[in-house]
């Protein structure tokens, strides 16, 4: 039952990694939209 | 292209849905191990990807490191063509195939050699220019966040398994986090360097990387090690119900790195978009006050 706990945190910690990476392309997609939209507001 | 993207989510998320489902519900308990094993459905798949990625890095880099001059760019095209033939050939000679281990087919091993000139055209074909670059430092960053899983997903297994969270000196699993080590590296290199030969240097540190790879592969074919030693193949006696989940898993997160990629891919182009528009800026700045310090010095004059 213990091996029961490593295998949900494996398959949990597989998860996060994936989402926390999806969230940093998220967030730099936004940032750099941002900036661009700010380039065109100067021109 | 635009729709191709939300389609082909929408199918990841089905497959990886259904292989999560295939691999808690439908493979077989280890009569060994019991459930903790189901845990290679998300290990294996990802080591596979990250090998993928750091082999799709590894064609592009040398491209780019090419790419400089058409008489290096030809000895490469020809150095690849090379390997292609050796490697059709190669693996089936007696003297050769004394050194391939046991288990392992001759053909696997001519098959896997093809793919390197078979992806060194098509990287060529599909990413010209600059976009070697953009292919090499995404596949770099999406393998790295793979193989981070599967540094974290191997001692989770084997905890309950081997009584160990890592086994120190195991050629597999050291090989394993010197790889993840060097394209941390390459990654910090690219984000942290503004020196013009950042891109060549990035490149030529990932052919080295890329020399870990077979490595890693191999490492538990030649050596004996504490890592289990290989299931497929090899002698293994995996169970083809297992087999069939451990491949349709693998099936699922290639899809599922492959949109991941692309979303890196394009966001790469866009960073060098506004990057440009940046230089675009200051280059017009510099050119109004040009402009404006020029009837000054002409007064001077």
């Amino acid at each position: 039952m213990n091996a029961v706990k490593f295998l949900f945190a494996a398959y949990v910690a597989t998860w996060v990694i994936h989402l926390f990476y999806l969230g940093t392309l998220v967030r730099r997609f936004s940032q750099l939209r941002q900036q661009l939209r700010e380039l065109g507001k100067g021109k | 292209m635009k729709r191709l993207f939300p389609i082909l989510s929408i199918v990841t998320v089905v497959l990886l849905g259904y292989a999560l489902y295939l691999a808690l519900v439908v493979a077989p308990t280890d009569a060994l191990q019991g459930e903790v094993y189901r845990i290679i459905y998300y290990h294996v798949p990802s080591a596979w990807t990250a090998f993928l990625l750091f082999f799709i890095n590894f064609v592009a880099s040398i491209r780019y490191l090419t790419r400089s001059k058409a008489s290096t760019e030809n000895a490469a095209k020809w150095i690849a063509i090379g390997i292609g033939v050796v490697g059709l050939v190669a693996p089936f000679l007696p003297p050769v195939r004394r050194l391939i281990p046991a288990g392992m087919e001759p053909s696997a091993v001519a098959t896997t050699i093809v793919l390197i000139p078979a992806f060194y055209f098509l990287v060529g074909k599909l990413f010209p220019g600059d976009r070697l670059d953009v292919l090499a430092v995404t596949s770099a960053e999406v393998g790295v966040v793979f193989c981070t899983i599967v540094l974290v997903t191997g001692p989770l297994w084997a905890r309950p398994v081997w009584g160990i969270w890592w086994a120190p000196g195991d050629i597999r699993l050291t090989s394993t986090l010197v790889l993840w080590l060097i394209y941390v590296s390459y990654l910090v290199l690219r984000r942290f360097s503004n020196s013009a030969q950042t891109q060549m240097l990035a490149a030529a540190l990932a052919v080295f990387g890329a020399l870990d790879v077979p490595l890693v592969y191999l490492s538990i074919w030649f050596f004996r090690t504490q890592h289990p030693q290989p299931v497929i193949g090899g002698g293994g006696s995996m169970d083809p119900r297992m087999l069939h989940v451990l491949l349709f898993s693998w099936l699922a997160f290639l899809l599922f790195g492959f949109l991941v990629c692309w979303s890196r891919f394009r966001l790469e182009l866009l960073k060098r978009e506004v990057e440009q528009a940046h230089a675009m800026e200051s280059l017009a700045g510099a050119g109004v006050s040009e402009k404006a310090s020029l009837p000054l010095s002409r007064s001077a004059g």
